[in-house]
């Protein structure tokens, strides 16, 4: 079942999220990309249905898009955090979104931020955060293996933990993950932990 | 000729001008002075006061000054009923920027969306435009210190000094004079001082024709939006020479 975590470090935020589309008890695909590059130096991992979560990532998406042709300047990390809440908050009352969101950035002022958001809209701020069924066993062992000012070899240490932890101890555990990074430089994808891949059908 | 175009506000003359857009800016030309400069560690307003009655009873310090958000504040010239409402539509823009986005909204933004409005008037009607001119002194994180000035048509611009209101040309010219780039704040006050009591039809510069506000960042980060008091002002005006000491105490 979905898994989606995250941790800031070092000047660095780094999200990881489960690959797997899934619907009853049927896998569908397992490279479903959960993480969307939200803009230059922002990540937004989500998890929830999947329509909802797709419609209201890139809605997000464009708006920042929007913001930032409008007004030559981008938003923070921050900003783009609170539009986002407000805008499940208003969604709320009305037609809600089923999504859960992580989103990750960096600001030359703040440094690297990660923000929690849920389908009620509550925000947080934190150091390391998680959704799903995944999120039992990376919150327990970010919360004994998480320090701040971790390097990116011990985030990706970390996070490697958790994938493991998962596939091995959850009964419906999704076989890949895609892990991506936001920093100074920029957001972009940083590995993908695969065990199993579409297998290719030989040419009848 | 112009008869047949200049009861309309949204309607072009033959020449290409609309009239009540000129004439909307013509009526700010009687307004008090107002100038704005731009210092390296802050903004500059002063203004002229009009009404200087003893028994009028002001609720506010200040006649032509009005503080929008935190951050920013205007100093306005021209109709002051028509400027309340705008004043009213900015604070509500700011205020909902914050909300969206817990940050202040960034000041070429508000200035913008008040132009916006005002824009309006000029397109698709009303009965006139706004006969405000504007300047907006304010500080955001990324372009720091900013002065902009707008008019009745809508039109901003962003100014290292910049004047409205009667006698607005003369006062701009002095300004391009004597305006120098990495001047102080308490240079820029000595500087507005100076231009104002220059342009001034009144012989005498006194403290309750005047107001001057200020806005900076304090050593904490916070920025701050000050009006100057009668009191620091009559002395500031004794010390910029404007006014003799001895003609205050007689």
């Amino acid at each position: 079942m979905e898994s989606i975590f995250g941790l800031v470090g070092d000047g660095f935020a780094v999200v990881a999220a489960d690959t797997s589309a899934v619907h009853s008890i049927l896998v569908h695909k397992s490279n479903e990309d959960k993480i969307m590059v939200l803009d230059s130096h922002k990540l937004v991992a989500a998890s929830g249905e999947p329509g909802d979560r797709v419609q209201f990532t890139e809605y997000i998406q464009k708006n920042v898009a929007l913001y930032q042709f409008r007004n030559g300047i981008p938003l923070t990390t921050a900003a783009a955090a609170n539009f986002t809440r407000g805008e499940l908050a208003t969604a709320l009352r009305k037609n809600p979104y089923m999504v859960n969101i992580l989103m990750a950035g960096f600001d030359k002022e703040a440094g690297a931020s990660l923000y929690y958001i849920d389908y009620i809209a509550s925000l947080h701020k934190v150091e390391k955060g998680a959704f799903g069924y995944g999120s039992y066993f990376a919150l327990s062992l970010m919360d004994r293996h998480y320090h701040s000012g971790m390097s990116v070899e011990e985030a990706i240490d970390l996070v490697d933990k958790c994938i493991i932890e998962i596939r091995s101890r959850l009964v419906v555990a999704p076989p890949n993950f895609v892990i991506k990074i936001v920093d100074k430089d920029g957001a972009r994808e940083y590995a993908w932990r695969e065990s199993i891949r579409d297998a290719s059908v030989a040419a009848a | 000729m112009s008869r047949r175009y200049d009861s309309r506000t949204t309607i072009f003359s033959p020449e290409g001008r609309l009239y009540q857009v000129e004439y909307a800016m013509e009526a700010i030309g009687n307004a008090g002075t107002a100038i704005g400069i731009l210092s390296k560690d802050g903004v500059v307003l002063v203004g002229e006061k009009k009404v200087t009655s003893k028994l009028l009873q002001t609720s506010t310090s200040t006649e032509k000054m009005y503080k929008i958000d935190d951050h920013v504040a205007c100093a306005v010239a021209g109709i002051m009923s028509d400027a309340n409402i705008l004043i009213n539509t900015a604070r509500v823009q700011a205020q909902r920027y914050t909300f969206a986005y817990q940050e202040p909204m960034p000041v070429e933004q508000l200035v913008q969306s008040l132009c916006d409005t005002k824009q309006g008037y000029t397109q698709f009607g009303g009965l006139r435009p706004f006969g405000v001119s504007f300047l907006f002194a304010g500080w955001d994180k990324n372009y720091g210190f900013q002065l902009y000035m707008s008019d009745p048509s809508g039109n901003y611009g962003g100014w290292k000094a910049a004047a409205i209101g009667a006698n607005n040309q003369a006062a701009q010219s002095m300004l391009k004079q004597d305006y120098k780039d990495e001047i102080t704040r308490e240079e820029a006050v000595q500087l507005a001082l100076k231009v104002l009591s220059k342009t001034m039809d009144s012989t005498s510069l006194t403290s309750d024709k005047l107001e001057l506000a200020e806005v900076f960042v304090l050593p904490s980060g916070k920025v701050k939006y000050q009006v100057c008091s009668p009191d620091a002002l009559s002395k500031l005006l004794v010390k910029s020479g404007v006014t003799q000491p001895a003609a205050e105490a007689s």
